[in-house]
């Protein structure tokens, strides 16, 4: 084990997959020379050089372009668009060309690559630096979207992304970087698809992904103490989606948050109450709640961004009094 | 609107460049598979059995013809939306086109793809794109994967004039110089955009030409319906990506005879304009040309009876296919073969 941050698992996860296979490489830009903006790539450049590790113009558009010519003809590669806000200059590729080519062509091509993005708020970016958008990539078929929440989950989902077939969409969150986790030593590889429990309790299961996770454990921790026992899982990954490990907690504690920075509509945790309620509705003790971020752009002051986002005393207000 | 001799072209195609007989008479079947195939489409599309759209490249044959004699067998193809040339002159058989354009089982995609998604990789052709400019970053892709992979395979993106006005040409153009990739972009500049003459929107006389010095290119101006000045120029830029040298830009001036799609009877074309473009229709003028070469018109014939064959079998086959079967509809969302979200 080793203490690390998830910036470095970052890095770390890169080097994994670029040692272990020839064909994977990475570009994006100032991913390389510069170390990334957000310092999570430093090194991979002076260790695998500038044809594995390329630095690229501002061109988001060309990048995942080549990252899609290249997946289609042989190559493993990981790009970077370095905010996930900037995923709108270059959705056309994304959405139009990465997420429909296997389908289009019948299963002729298929594109084994992984678009990394650094996503979420609470940071007093504003508007266009801030945004959650994993419910845009859930939305379109063809995308594989995942979203971390520690160090030794960036690694191993990463891993995993990397040697997917299919284009996978790995949401960083801008805000997790600095933090910090125990991450087992040598090669490690996880499974798309699977969500994590990452506490168990009998009264109610809190849904959570990404930066949200940390709240969400945070909440379950002042619950207790309260006297309400929540579950807390981390969802890990929207597509595919590991349905059977949600409906389980939620069948055992008979009652569901769900806890989302993405702004409310069309949210993915809408998603999975509506699994819920069709699934096990017998199940459930009263109607699924969903904390979310208002339908708003991400405003930019600590008072105002800080009041946006759900935080742990909302979480806690917010169950506590459902459970009452 | 520029008539063929605004742009400085001859009246008629010059054909001065030197082609052994051999591939005189190969490009002259694949520009008469070209019409025919496209011509019988049409036909289909009246008759209401070729559905939705498809965008026709009749008049355009010999940017096809010349790339598709001249590309090696593991090179790459990327086209539009208007790519049933660029796909039949890279040796995909007729039958699995024509099905896809009729929606059937045995289409290239078994229905999936339709006119504006032709895919064959077993032949190269990496996809028909019909967003505009996005598959020239996509060809780039391709194209730095066989520069990586040590192969020394090209990649060649076809587009239109219109393209060159959005931001993915210019990102493309941009990244393959820098990274010097072996990737050969054709602009076939057909005057038009949909219903917008070119000149208008751009600001300057040839789109993509004019453009790419701002890439570190040269600018490469080709008569495009000239059958031979088309194979020699895509000889060379072929030679030149090939051989490390980055990219290569060629402009090939050419004009569509009908309309941008098949429900555009082109009426917004001023008959001073179409008339002289006509009279260089590259496929009659290669005709002629040959006949004056000294090659027999029997062989022509021949070739001309063999093509409409192969169009007749093939409209044949594809009209008997069946019907795909309504569980392709969930089917290669993913590499596993389903379209399962959950488990
Ligand atoms: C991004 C985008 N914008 C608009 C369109 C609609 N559209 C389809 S074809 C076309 C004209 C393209 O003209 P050009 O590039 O000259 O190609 P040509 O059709 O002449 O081969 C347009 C505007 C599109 N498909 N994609």
């Amino acid at each position: 084990m080793t203490l690390m941050t998830y910036r470095d698992a970052v890095a770390r996860g890169i080097a994994q997959e670029l040692e272990r296979d020839d064909r994977v490489v990475f570009l994006g830009e100032d991913v390389g020379a510069a170390g990334g903006v957000f310092k999570a790539t430093g090194g991979l450049l002076e260790r695998f050089g500038p044809l594995r590790v390329a630095d690229t113009p501002i061109s988001e558009q060309a990048i995942l372009g080549a990252a899609m010519g290249a997946a289609m003809t042989g190559l493993r590669p990981i790009a970077e668009i370095m905010f996930s806000d900037f995923l709108a200059v270059c959705w056309d590729l994304v959405a139009n060309e990465i997420a429909k080519t296997r389908y289009m062509t019948n299963g002729q091509i298929s594109l084994p690559l992984v678009i990394r993005t650094g996503n979420g708020g609470g940071l007093r970016f504003g508007a266009q630096h801030s945004q959650s958008l994993e419910n845009w990539a859930m939305a379109v078929p063809g995308l594989k979207v995942v979203a971390p929440s520690t160090p030794e989950d960036v690694v191993g989902l990463l891993a995993a992304a990397v040697r997917d077939p299919d284009p996978v969409m790995f949401f960083e969150h801008k805000g997790l970087y600095p933090t910090k986790g125990e991450v087992p030593d040598g090669e490690i590889v996880d499974t798309l698809g699977t969500a994590k429990v990452r506490r168990r309790g009998t009264d109610c299961t809190i849904l959570a992904l990404a930066a949200m996770v940390p709240r969400a454990l945070k909440a379950a921790d002042a619950l207790a103490a309260a006297g309400v026992n929540a579950t807390v899982v981390d969802v890990r990954s929207l597509v595919p989606l590991d349905t059977a490990t949600i409906l389980d907690a939620v069948a055992r504690t008979g009652q569901l948050f769900t806890v989302e920075e993405n702004p409310r509509l069309c949210g993915w945790g809408a998603e999975i109450v509506s699994v819920v309620v069709e699934e096990i509705w017998d199940d459930l003790d009263g109607p699924p709640i969903r904390i979310t971020t208002p339908h708003v752009p991400l405003p930019s002051s600590d008072t105002l961004e800080d009041a946006t986002i759900p935080s742990v005393t909302r979480i806690v207000d917010t169950v506590r009094k459902v459970m009452e | 609107m520029p008539t063929p001799t605004d742009l400085g072209l001859p009246e008629t195609p010059a054909f001065r460049h030197e082609v052994d007989a051999e591939t005189e008479l190969e490009l002259y079947r694949s520009m008469e598979r070209l019409r025919r195939f496209e011509k019988r489409a049409y036909d289909l599309f009246l008759q209401s059995l070729v559905k939705g759209t498809s965008h026709l490249s009749l008049g355009q044959e010999a940017i096809a013809a010349a790339f598709g004699a001249s590309m090696r067998p593991d090179d790459w193809t990327f086209a539009t939306y208007r790519g049933h040339a660029h796909t039949l002159a890279r040796g995909v058989a007729m039958e699995p086109i024509m099905a896809e354009l009729l929606g059937r089982s045995t289409g290239l995609m078994a229905g999936k793809g339709g006119s504006m998604h032709l895919t064959s990789v077993e032949h190269g052709v990496m996809g028909s794109y019909a967003i505009i400019g996005a598959h020239l970053t996509i060809a780039n892709g391709a194209a730095w994967s066989a520069k990586l992979r040590g192969t020394d395979q090209v990649a060649v993106c076809f587009f239109g004039d219109g393209t060159t006005n959005i931001g993915a040409f210019h990102e493309a153009l941009n990244l393959a110089a820098t990274w010097k990739l072996p990737v050969v972009f054709v602009c076939e500049n057909n005057q038009w955009m949909e219903y917008t003459p070119i000149g208008s929107v751009t600001a300057v006389p040839r789109p993509a030409a004019d453009r790419a010095a701002a890439y570190g290119l040269e600018p490469v101006v080709v008569d495009g319906n000239d059958a031979t000045a088309m194979y020699a120029a895509a000889r060379d830029a072929l030679r030149h990506a090939r051989s490390g040298h980055g990219p290569v830009l060629i402009e090939a001036l050419t004009y569509r005879h009908g309309g941008h799609s098949r429900a555009d009877p082109a009426k917004y074309r001023p008959a001073e304009e179409v008339e002289p473009w006509l009279l260089r229709d590259p496929l009659v003028t290669y005709r002629a040309h040959l006949l004056r070469k000294g090659v027999e018109e029997g062989v022509l014939k021949g070739i001309d009876e063999d093509v409409l064959r192969e169009v007749d079998d093939a409209t044949e086959a594809a009209r008997n296919a069946p019907e795909p079967d309504l569980t392709l509809i969930e089917r290669d969302v993913w590499a596993d073969g389903s379209s399962a979200w959950r488990n």
